[in-house]
């Protein structure tokens, strides 16, 4: 039998499980996500750096873990909340198991916990930090959940992004792009390198140096934490607006933005599923997307004569994608490169590459 | 986009009579096609064959024709309503097939009809398989290798190309005949001359097989915006080649990676985009290859389905409903998500537990057919469950099933497999069959590997590895006992879904003491929401499951609720009548003022719906379950909101059972023991007796000898069977000593009752005088508490008794029982409500011999003909007896509009025709007898009984023929009475061939035969031959008795394989002579339930329960 384990949060509610993974505690700003497929990729995420992640879905590691499914090399959370864990994995594809693959990377999970009460506590109570570990350390966990900072106003970016720039070179294509590592996902580097070379640049990269590589275009990465607490960032990217083809996604869209004048809000929970129900402003077209999010740009900071709201979310009607009507730059809250989730979105990447056509010619 | 405005009346098809492939899951959707068209001011028109659905009841249309589903019908129909679109895509394969047969015909442009939903083109793709395999390669999908034959020689040359395992499928065959899988050439061989048999155009696709491949269904939604969405992934326990409704199922897919799941939406869209059904549902079926991952698809269902009912049930999107929506031009988004409110339907539901669906079998009825599963379904039934995991879900739906299991396995009758060795056990998991996850619950407890198993089976391994866990639990649990277990563990075994009776039989004790121990240790349920989210939004409507976790959601309420035991798994004797009395239970005290509350496991029902009651509590039927719901809704109340009583009365035997479990203030209508006192052999003979109400003679015996001594008594022939059965399960008529014998060896100990399990082997056999030729009659009837007993129908069988009540034609008002006897029988039904003190419904079987009346059975409670004569009479006599139930009185309902002044108009005949299964069974004899075999049933009315007997016929898929030739065979003990029938087809201008003795019989009355029919298998043409030949437009063959049994069933065998009609009973002959000679004079001629009964159809003051939930919301 599994040693007990226990999550507390910072509010002192605590969850009784089983713990799995590397035996150890960790704390962090808890989060669900209702995904029902696609766990390796959430835990790899970099975009969920400083937290723990919560699954709604019961059966957790029922088909291991393999590395093509890595978002990038490491898990990025904290820990990892599941209702149960599967024996061990079946799948043709499995190259490990979950447990043994987070075990071997430090990272801790509780499994058997009631999740869906922890869902409807964090909808009711929004996001809180919390801390898990051995049952017998609830004192010091319940501490160390009340002393976890959170991510409002912290810069998670520097702790994820790449240490120094990188190709991912193909020779068949007919463009450059440079991308901005905020907390890259590889499955957006897959989707660009289809037809672009890429390099993959610090989150810190000048514009000046960006500029004098003379790319064909920008891509800015999601990433973790707070848009606000990148006042650089949105510094750079002001700097390349109008000098070339900008597309954003998810910390990208918000750190695009701001440089565009708008500012971001905190949601009460944010949006973490491959469930959400976008439309295009365009044509009235809705696609079933990937989201994971706990900020949101704010519809009214933007200025109408320079920036168009061209995608919603029809659960709560969050922004999420945008447009300058000046310079060739847009971007989308959401995940178009799926991984996990449904890949309505995909044609982004065209279109990005479609705006860096129009440009260059 | 809006709502279609050019469009005012829509014409809805529903399914038909409940067959096997085809049940109540179109009722469901149905009825919520219906509902929403109401909701939208369009006026319904809905035709349907089948009386006991919820959807013919006249509030649900405004005008509803329960006639038979054939072009011409529906025609008649078209012409009088005048329709704008046609909806067909909510009433299965038959309103598929039928509107394709009415646009081939040019009906739809005549009138000026539009197929709304899916259209005949797309129809046509994903129908035939040739075309649907092109369309799919087109696209670049993959499909297993095929190709078509006409004969024996290209069948063969296919089968070269291709290689075995080949499957074969016949074209335009009933009920799968012929389909299958061949795993060598000999095989093959053999199969493919039985496949171009099969076949009506000889003709069979052969395919490659890839049995044991993973089975995946995706249950797809599009608009005409072509917004696409998936609403559920099922994946199938059992592998390819075991039929998805023959399948344990699991929604959401539990062995794919994100990159696999996503592959095969993608895939989905794609088929659904190019087949092109523009709007509604999609059931698409894939196989993944377990070891590559190589996909294929397998088909299409371009409508509504079973698995889209499982798939609304499961997620808490009611696709149904939302395909009508989309028909009449709305898109996704603009309909609102009725469990959140807030957010559109335009979304795919998340869900965070795990549903499982597990086939409910009857093959015991048919003991000539194995029980091994394969490409063709057979299961007549399903039970769902919801679990946290998926061994809590499998073990719920397990003892959801009824079949006297309480779990998997941990129970008295897991000792069918014990005596196996570990090869034996193995080696028959390796065949499906009903069994398979009992055998592989024992193998693994035995220490086979589940690498083993699964190769032997091809059940993946997660599955094994969570049976494990069920494996695991129980070596730890059989090592306390109820003294020394503790909380946690406890609370563990509770979680992978063990109930309190596989507990009590692991320890030795009483499942009560299980449940005291577990209070006591503070186990308890938690009930969890279905909400379509995973608990991201918050949910409006109570849909709830039991687990085992930290914290409940059961919302308090103010108002008194009802609570409703629903009936079960679907069942052969206990179907969709059930469902539709709870339904109208529920609806009915909706009306009067109460919250009710459905307990219901069977996903295909209305019942289920969330929308039916206020509440809904998806969980198995038993002892603990309902306790448990019980308990939640009594600490739910808040102020005046008690709750007022459960009602057991509605679905039948299932919750009938239990109410002496439950507590005794809370059984709402006829008290525990008044059911007891009916139910119980000895009490309910003596109250006869002191009633003066004659029964056949009889007695109970344990042995052969007390048999016979019984026997002895009451003269021969007698009727055996076991006690607490249903449906006339192993009842057998028998003539002589031999027969006694044989059929009492079935019935005690480990004969085939004893292996169902449950209580029937282990009580005495009932052996009664068999009444020979006589009326079997059933009436229905409500008493209140005052007193007051309102008869609604007595209904005269048409077949004599001896023949199933369920499997009879019967027939309102009674056209041969003389007044007097009619008298006679509603007196004896008054004084036994009396004496049981009925309060509620009550049915009262009577056989009529002679002129005498004999009591058979009675039963207080809802029956089986409750809904045929709610549609006969135009009296809602569920929703009356759910108002008596709650203390109303007759008189009062009287007094409020609710009961119609007396309805049975004159020169209005309606006839309940039953629908059988036989041709599914390979093998099984079409014979009626008094084990219940009819899966559904059909209404025909009529001015004449002729009339509406030929119109139960049409609507039962045997059209009588207008002239040609009758076969005609009698047994011996029929003679005299067939010799009258044969004179009256003689005068209707038929040719009449027989067999020799019969032959003899009509010569020697002086009439015309045209050809003597040689013995199957002498010289000469047999009948067989003639049937095959197209030679014989009806039979007439009547083996009961000691009659040649063996002659006549490949007789039999062979009229149901050429759709010739064949009569099993001089009665039905009769009836049919009727039917024909009453037909000659008519055309064919169509009404409404709305002009029959005089009402104004769905504008009446009705309730129509659940949120008013039009289309078209904004952004928020
Ligand atoms: N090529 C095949 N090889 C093996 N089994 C098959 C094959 N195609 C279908 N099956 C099995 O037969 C069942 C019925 O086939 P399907 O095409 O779904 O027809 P339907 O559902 O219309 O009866 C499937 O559920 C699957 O288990
Ligand atoms: N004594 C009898 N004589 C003739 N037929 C009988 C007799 N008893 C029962 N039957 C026939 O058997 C059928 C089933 O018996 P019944 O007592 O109604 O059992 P169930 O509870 O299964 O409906 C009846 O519908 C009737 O046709
Ligand atoms: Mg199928
Ligand atoms: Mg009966």
């Amino acid at each position: 039998m599994r040693p007990s384990a226990v999550l507390v949060l910072a509010d002192g509610t605590t969850f009784e499980g089983e713990s799995f993974g590397a035996e150890r505690s960790a704390s962090g700003e808890v989060v669900f996500n209702t995904v029902m497929s696609g766990y390796q990729e959430v835990i790899t995420d970099p975009s969920y750096a400083g937290q723990i992640v919560a699954f709604t879905y019961p059966h957790i590691g029922n088909y291991g873990v393999v590395p093509a499914d890595d978002e990038s090399p490491l898990p990025r959370c904290r820990a990892v909340v599941i209702r149960d864990l599967s024996p061990r994995p079946s799948s043709w594809r499995a190259v490990e198991a979950l447990d043994a693959y987070l075990a071997r990377h430090g990272i801790p999970g509780i499994t058997g916990v009631d999740t869906r009460r922890l869902t409807r506590h964090l909808r009711s109570h929004g996001s809180l930090a919390g801390a898990i570990g051995a049952a017998s350390d609830e004192a010091t966990l319940r501490a160390a959940a009340a002393i976890e900072p959170g991510t409002e106003g912290a810069d998670l970016v520097s702790g994820v992004s790449t240490p120094s720039a990188y190709e991912r070179n193909n020779d068949q294509a007919a463009y450059r792009v440079v991308a901005f590592d905020f907390g890259l996902k590889t499955s957006q580097l897959d989707h660009l390198s289809r037809w672009a070379s890429v390099q993959v640049v610090p989150a810190s990269t000048k514009a000046s140096e960006i500029l004098a590589e003379r790319p064909d275009g920008v891509f800015l990465s999601n990433g973790p934490g707070d848009p606000a607490a990148l006042g650089w960032a949105a510094g750079t990217v002001r700097a390349l607006l109008g000098e070339v083809p900008i597309f954003g996604i998810c910390l990208g869209h918000q750190i695009l933005a701001r440089a565009l004048g708008a500012s971001t809000y905190k949601l009460a929970f944010g949006h973490h599923g491959g469930n959400h129900p976008v439309r295009a402003a365009h044509d009235g077209h809705i696609e079933i997307t990937s989201h994971n999010h706990n900020y949101a740009v704010d519809p009214d900071s933007l200025d109408p004569g320079r920036v168009e709201v061209t995608h919603v979310d029809l659960n709560d009607g969050v922004v999420e994608g945008l447009r300058s009507l000046e310079v060739p730059a847009f971007s989308v809250q959401y995940h178009p490169e799926a991984a996990p989730g449904p890949h309505d979105a995909a044609h982004l990447f065209g279109q990005f590459r479609d705006l860096i056509g129009r440009s260059v010619s | 986009m809006p709502r279609r405005d050019d469009l005012h009346t829509i014409l809805v098809i529903g399914s038909g009579p409940i067959v096997i492939g085809q049940a109540c899951e179109f009722d469901y959707s149905g009825t919520q096609g219906c509902r929403v068209l109401a909701e939208e001011g369009y006026r319904v028109v809905l035709a349907n064959s089948n009386p006991a659905t919820i959807m013919t009841d006249p509030d649900f249309a405004d005008a509803t024709y329960i006639e038979p589903l054939v072009p011409e019908v529906v025609e008649a129909i078209i012409e009088r309503e005048r329709p704008q679109g046609l909806l067909a895509t909510l009433g299965g394969q038959t309103a598929l097939n039928l509107a394709i047969a009415l646009a081939d015909r040019g009906v739809l442009d005549r009138y000026g009809v539009e197929l709304i939903g899916a259209n005949a083109g797309a129809i046509r793709t994903a129908e035939d398989r040739h075309a649907f395999k092109a369309a799919m390669t087109e696209i670049g999908l993959s499909v297993p290798a095929s190709g078509i034959a006409h004969s024996l020689d290209e069948a063969v040359a296919i089968a070269g190309e291709i290689g075995e395992p080949l499957m074969l499928r016949p074209s335009f065959i009933l009920g799968g005949a012929g389909t299958g899988i061949a795993t060598n050439r000999a095989q093959f061989l053999k199969m493919a001359i039985a496949a171009l048999r099969a076949s009506p155009i000889s003709e069979v696709l052969i395919e490659k097989s890839i049995a044991g491949w993973k089975e995946y269904e995706l249950e797809v939604m599009r608009d005409r915006a072509d917004n696409a969405v998936v609403v559920c992934s099922i994946e199938n326990l059992d592998p390819m080649g075991v039929h998805t409704g023959d399948s344990i199922t699991v929604a959401p897919a539990q062995t794919l990676s994100d990159f696999e799941y996503q592959r095969m939406r993608d895939a989905a869209f794609a088929c659904i985009r190019r087949v092109g059904v523009e709007t509604g549902g999609s059931n698409i079926q894939f196989a993944i290859e377990p070891r590559t991952g190589e996909m294929v698809v397998i088909e299409m269902n371009p409508r509504v389905s079973r698995s889209s009912a499982l798939a609304s049930k499961a997620t808490g999107f009611p696709i149904a409903k939302i395909a009508a929506r989309l028909a009449v031009g709305y898109t996704l988004d603009e309909i609102p998500n009725d469990i959140t409110r807030r957010t559109p339907a335009c979304f795919e539901p998340t869900i965070d537990y795990v549903v499982t669906k597990v086939p409910r079998w009857a093959f015991e009825k048919f003991p000539e057919t194995p029980d091994v599963l394969g490409t063709r379904m057979q299961s007549v039934g399903e039970a769902m469950a919801i679990g946290r995991t998926f061994p809590e879900s499998l073990q719920k739906a397990l003892r959801s099933l009824e079949h006297g299991r309480a779990g998997l396995n941990c129970d008295p009758a897991e000792a069918a497999l014990e005596s196996l060795a570990e090869d034996a056990l193995v080696s028959r998991a390796a065949v499906p069959t009903p069994d398979r996850a009992f055998q592989l619950e024992a193998a693994l407890r035995r220490g086979v590997s589940v690498e083993r198993l699964a190769s032997a089976t091809g059940v993946d391994p997660w599955f094994l590895d969570q049976i494990g866990l069920i494996v695991e639990a129980r070596r730890s649990l059989s090592l306390v006992g109820l003294d020394t277990v503790g909380r946690a563990e406890m609370r563990r075994a509770k979680r992978l879904g063990f109930s309190d009776a596989q507990l009590g039989y692991l320890w030795g004790v009483a499942e009560s003491d299980v449940r005291e121990a577990r209070m006591r240790l503070g186990v308890r349920t938690t009930f969890k929401t279905v909400d379509t989210c995973g608990a991201e939004f918050d949910a409006e409507t109570p849909y709830h499951y039991s687990t085992w976790e930290d914290t409940d959601e059961v919302r308090p309420t103010a108002r008194p609720r009802v609570m409703i035991l629903g009936s079960g798994p679907n069942r052969i004797g206990q179907g969709i009548e059930f469902d539709y009395c709870c339904v109208h239970t529920s609806f009915a005290l909706r009306e009067a003022g109460y919250e009710t509350v459905m307990l219901n496991c069977n996903p295909e029902t209305v019942s289920t719906d969330y929308d039916t009651s206020d509440r809904l509590y998806l969980e198995p039927i038993t002892e603990e379950d309902v306790l448990n719901v019980i308990d939640a809704e009594i600490a739910a109340s808040r102020g005046q909101g008690r709750l007022v009583g459960v009602i057991v009365s509605m679905g039948g035997q299932t919750p009938l059972k239990l109410a002496g479990r439950l507590p005794a203030g809370l059984v709402l209508g006829t008290s525990a023991d008044a059911i007891d006192l009916a139910e119980d052999r000895q009490r309910w003979s003596q109250l006869c007796t002191r009633l003066g109400i004659p029964q056949p003679a009889g007695g109970t015996a344990r042995t052969i000898e007390e048999a016979r001594e019984v026997v002895g008594r009451i003269g021969w022939p007698a009727l055996v069977r076991p006690s607490y059965v249903l449906g006339g399960r192993a009842m057998e008529i028998v003539y002589d000593d031999q027969g006694l014998s044989r059929a009492f060896a079935q019935l005690v100990g480990y004969g085939s009752v004893g292996r169902e399990g449950g209580l029937a082997a282990q009580r005495p056999v009932l052996v009664d005088h068999f009444l020979e030729d006589a009326i079997e009659v059933d009436v229905d009837a409500v008493r209140d508490s005052a007193g007051e007993v309102l008869i609604a129908a007595v209904m005269e069988h048409v077949e004599e008794a001896g023949v199933h009540s369920g499997d009879s034609a019967c027939v309102i008002p009674p056209p041969t029982l003389a007044p007097e006897v009619v008298e006679v029988i509603e007196a004896h039904t008054r004084a036994i409500a009396e004496a049981l003190g009925v309060s509620g419904l009550l049915n009262v079987q009577y056989a009529v011999k002679d002129g005498q009346v004999f009591v058979i059975e009675a039963n207080p409670r809802a029956s089986r003909t409750v809904p045929f004569v709610a549609k006969a009479t135009g009296v809602p006599l569920a929703k009356l007896a759910a108002r008596v139930m709650v203390g109303e009185t007759l008189a009062g309902l009287a007094a409020s509009g609710l009961i119609p002044v007396r309805p049975g108009r004159a020169g209005h005949v309606s006839v309940k025709e039953a629908v059988l299964p036989f041709s599914r069974f390979p093998g099984a004899d079409s014979l009626l007898g008094p084990e219940m075999r009819s899966t559904g049933e059909v209404m025909g009315t009529g001015s004449s009984f002729g009339l509406a007997f030929a119109k139960s016929q049409l609507a039962a898929g045997l059209a009588l023929p207008d002239r040609g030739t009758v076969l005609i065979s009698l047994a011996d003990r029929d003679k005299q009475a067939g010799l009258g029938v044969a004179i009256r087809f003689a005068e209707l201008g038929f040719s009449l061939l027989a067999t020799s003795g019969t032959a003899q019989l009509l010569e020697g009355h002086g009439l015309p035969v045209a050809g003597v029919v040689a013995k199957v298998g002498e010289t000469g043409t047999d009948a067989v031959e003639l049937i095959a030949g197209g030679k014989v437009d009806l039979v007439l063959n009547t083996p009961r008795g000691r009659g040649t049994r063996a002659d006549g069933a490949q007789i039999r065998a062979a009229a149901s394989v050429h759709s010739v009609p064949c009569l099993t009973t001089v009665a039905a002959a009769r009836a049919a002579a009727a039917g024909i000679a009453d037909s000659a004079g008519h055309a064919l001629s169509v009404r409404s339930l709305q002009e029959l009964h005089g009402s104004a159809g769905r504008d009446r003051p009705t309730v129509r329960p659940g949120p008013p939930s039009r289309g078209g919301i904004g952004l928020p």
